[in-house]
């Protein structure tokens, strides 16, 4: 019991980070302090004050109305990643796990030579291929996260496959897609949902990498990662620059692995 | 599950605080009293060939590798060179070149008339068969080897300027493969190169003139922006030329010193003319209007820098129109109306294309983007890898914008006017216009300095009415040297001498 309660805690923690992040994110659509794209050249790199609370960039921009800003972009590009990544995923994963046989041997084989890609390297065919931004961001590392919640799916409905639920609802006459969505799909998705935690982590972290190697968001758009590549200038000089998009995406993950790892047990 | 949290964390403090980790694997080459080792902003791509490159990036470069038969002085005056004199004759139509006394090629064979000779005709294609890669030397009648000592260039029309084209180096005739193996009489050697990586120059010991003070020659591609104070500070790098003003901030209190001197270049968001709604010389000149170079220089530059008008900066002492400079001062409700006629009220968007590994330049871009606003233009930033800018923006033409400086090859006025002549090679704005082909055409066959002059500043003045671009400023120039070392000297051209770099 003390345990289960321990474990609750961490569950609620992330709840709460993620919900103030979250909230945070959404008033940034209708509220911003000041215009995140607005230069001010007697604001430059001017320091933590009451008028502006992270801070100005080296274009005198408020920080913090960018991080806002930024945020949203990052969860924008996380959130496109891992529903590419679920959906096709799940898909993936369902008809493998559940059928087997060839399908499944052809399937995992080719999850398997995407796996073995360095996803970075595949994001940089595809800013190559279709120019960089937003949407080839999330694109690219949406594909390259297909494999692992396939992997993930396929082996829950390996699992699952041979319970009694599914006997019996295959007894009843249900059809093959009627059992691997309506009845199996439900019963995984502590598991889904976790992956999807941690996923959307990932994504985080790999749009912040994409963008500090100057191919994902395109300026003067805001996003946490190009936000902290342009603030590596600066670090010693003005190193609140850094801080404030460096402490969001701390507490963005934070918060979502506090979740993920909550709702495991 | 722990090891998740704590891994992420781990990632995110890397990407945050990668810059306080360095690169201090090079301190074992430090033992090596002369050497130095230099960052540049992107690798020698286009070529080594010193007629076929392109970027200046890798003209500042070959500037100590190769010599042409004059070569520029940091005062801006041509010297001799491979030739030791030379003399001008019949107005201007006969360029007479004495070869240097005992001058050898990299490889110890002494230069010879042939080489001299083989050089310019290579440049001005006289055969035919070839591509012209010196525009000025379509002039070119002949080239005449009068003995073993004398050439001379016969020009089918009289230029007083032409001396300054003859910078071209001068390479030798029996070389195969200039590009891969480049040899020339300059200071500094080629030894080898790692592509994408690093180049390694090495000093000619035989070198006709003052010798280079340091032996070894390191050139490091330093294509991240965002690197380069990290890699001097740790020692990866001595030197870097062109940081930015919040660079140069970041190293006081360092070992290193900064010099300050001008850019020459040309810095401007050029505009592909040819591309809809540029083609407006309306629009154009809305876009002038809207943009305030004066807050660029102080947002992005912390106000330093010289606010130019057209095609030319203050190097060129006698070109140069200071006047234009005010021609399209910041006023938005001009810039506005001026769209509104042109059929533009609620504005239209176009995209900028910037090369990444210009930090300068893509602050710049961003300002502008952001004055533009007012105008209701919608601009968006396409950074693009320096190749690809190179490929597709330069050479391609396909762009609709782009924040670049361009430079001066020679120390001639034609140097920075002669691409905007509608039919040349590198128009890549695709500038059309006949009143301007006119001007620059009489300027090229007047014989008369002043007269010269004159049709050089209508050229100017076209390129400012016209709003050809939007231009905005000879940068700064920051270098940054490592204070063990000295002698950084500023050129009137975009070249970098590092003979003159000494060791304390």
């Amino acid at each position: 019991m003390e345990k289960r309660k321990k474990r609750n805690a961490g569950f609620i923690a992330g709840c709460v980070i993620t919900g103030i992040m979250l909230t945070l994110t959404v008033i940034g659509f209708f509220y911003t302090p000041y215009d995140p794209e607005a230069m001010s050249a007697a604001d430059k790199l001017a320091g933590i004050s009451p008028r502006h609370i992270m801070g100005c960039d080296n274009f005198g921009r408020d920080i913090f109305s960018r991080v806002l800003k930024g945020a949203q972009t990052t969860l924008i590009v996380a959130g496109g990643t891992v529903l590419i990544g679920t959906v096709f995923g799940v898909l993936i994963g369902a008809f493998t796990g559940y059928f087997g046989g060839l399908l499944d041997e052809g399937l995992m084989r080719v999850m398997d030579a995407l796996f073995a890609f360095p996803s970075l390297l595949l994001a940089l065919v595809f800013v190559s291929l279709f120019g960089s931004g937003t949407y080839q961001v999330i694109l690219a590392l949406g594909i390259a996260f297909i494999p692992s919640f396939s992997r993930i799916v396929r082996s829950e409905y390996l699992r699952c496959r041979n319970l009694d639920y599914v006997k019996s609802a295959r007894l009843a006459g249900a059809s093959h897609l009627r059992i691997m969505f309506v009845h199996i799909l439900p019963n995984i998705y502590t598991v889904l949902l976790s992956s999807i935690m941690i996923g959307f982590n990932n994504a985080v972290l790999a749009e912040a990498g994409l963008t500090y190697l100057s191919i994902g968001v395109q300026p003067p758009d805001a996003s946490l990662g190009e936000m902290l590549s342009n603030a590596q200038t600066y670090l010693f000089s003005a190193p609140w620059y850094a801080l404030g998009p460096g402490i969001t995406m701390v507490l963005l993950i934070l918060g979502f692995s506090l979740m993920a790892e909550g709702m495991k047990r | 599950m722990k090891k998740t949290i704590f891994l992420s964390v781990l990632l995110t403090l890397t990407i945050a605080l990668s810059a306080c980790s360095g690169d201090k694997a090079d301190d074992s080459s430090k033992l090596d009293e002369s050497s130095i080792t230099i960052g540049i902003p992107q690798d020698i791509e286009d070529s080594l060939d010193p007629h076929k490159a392109v970027a200046a990036g890798t003209e500042e470069i070959l500037f100590n590798i190769f010599e042409g038969l004059v070569k520029p002085d940091s005062d801006g005056n041509l010297v001799p060179a491979v030739a030791s004199d030379y003399k001008i004759e019949d107005e201007g139509k006969t360029y007479t070149f004495y070869l240097r006394e005992g001058i050898k090629f990299h490889d110890g064979t002494p230069v010879t008339v042939e080489d001299i000779k083989y050089s310019i005709e290579r440049c001005a294609d006289t055969s035919g068969e070839g591509t012209l890669l010196v525009s000025a030397f379509s002039n070119i009648e002949s080239v005449e080897i009068v003995d073993e000592k004398t050439v001379s260039i016969h020009l089918n029309n009289a230029d007083t300027d032409f001396l300054s084209e003859l910078t071209s180096a001068v390479i030798p005739a029996w070389n195969e493969d200039p590009a891969g193996n480049p040899i020339g009489t300059g200071p500094y050697r080629y030894v080898s190169r790692v592509v994408q990586d690093s180049m390694q120059l090495q000093k000619f010991e035989e070198y006709w003139g003052t010798p280079a003070n340091i032996t070894n020659v390191t050139l490091k591609v330093i294509a991240d922006s965002d690197m380069i104070v990290t890699n001097l500070k740790s020692g990866a790098i001595d030197m870097f030329c062109r940081i930015s003003t919040d660079q140069a901030n970041e190293l006081a209190g360092t070992d290193f010193d900064v010099y300050e001197g001008t850019m020459n270049l040309v810095q401007a968001m050029y505009l592909n003319n040819a591309f809809e709604p540029f083609s407006d010389v309306r629009v154009r000149q809305a876009l002038c209007y809207a943009v305030d170079p004066q807050a660029i220089l102080d947002l992005a530059f912390d106000g330093k820098g010289t606010i130019i008008g057209s095609s030319m900066f203050p190097a060129f002492g006698k070109y140069y129109m200071p006047e234009l400079s005010g021609a399209y001062a910041h006023d938005v409700e001009k810039a506005k109306a001026l769209l509104a006629e042109a059929g533009y009220a609620d504005g239209f968007s176009f995209a900028i294309t910037v090369p990444s590994n210009y930090q300068q330049h893509v602050d710049t871009a961003q300002v502008i983007v952001e004055q533009l606003k007012e105008i209701n233009v919608d601009a968006s930033i396409n950074l693009v890898e320096w190749e690809t800018w190179v490929n597709d923006a330069y050479v391609g033409r396909q762009f609709e914008a782009t924040v670049v400086g361009v430079d001066a090859s020679t120390l001639s006025a034609r140097a920075l006017l002669e691409r905007f002549n509608s039919d040349n090679s590198k128009n890549f704005i695709n500038f059309n216009s006949a009143a301007y082909d006119e001007a620059y055409g009489a300027a090229l066959v007047s014989t008369d300095d002043a007269e010269q002059t004159g049709y050089y500043k209508t050229c100017e003045q076209i390129l400012s009415d016209e709003a050809a671009n939007v231009y905005i400023q000879d940068m700064a120039s920051l270098v940054a040297l490592n204070n063990r070392y000295g002698g950084y000297v500023f050129y009137p051209m975009y070249v970098q001498d590092f003979a003159k770099l000494y060791l304390k």
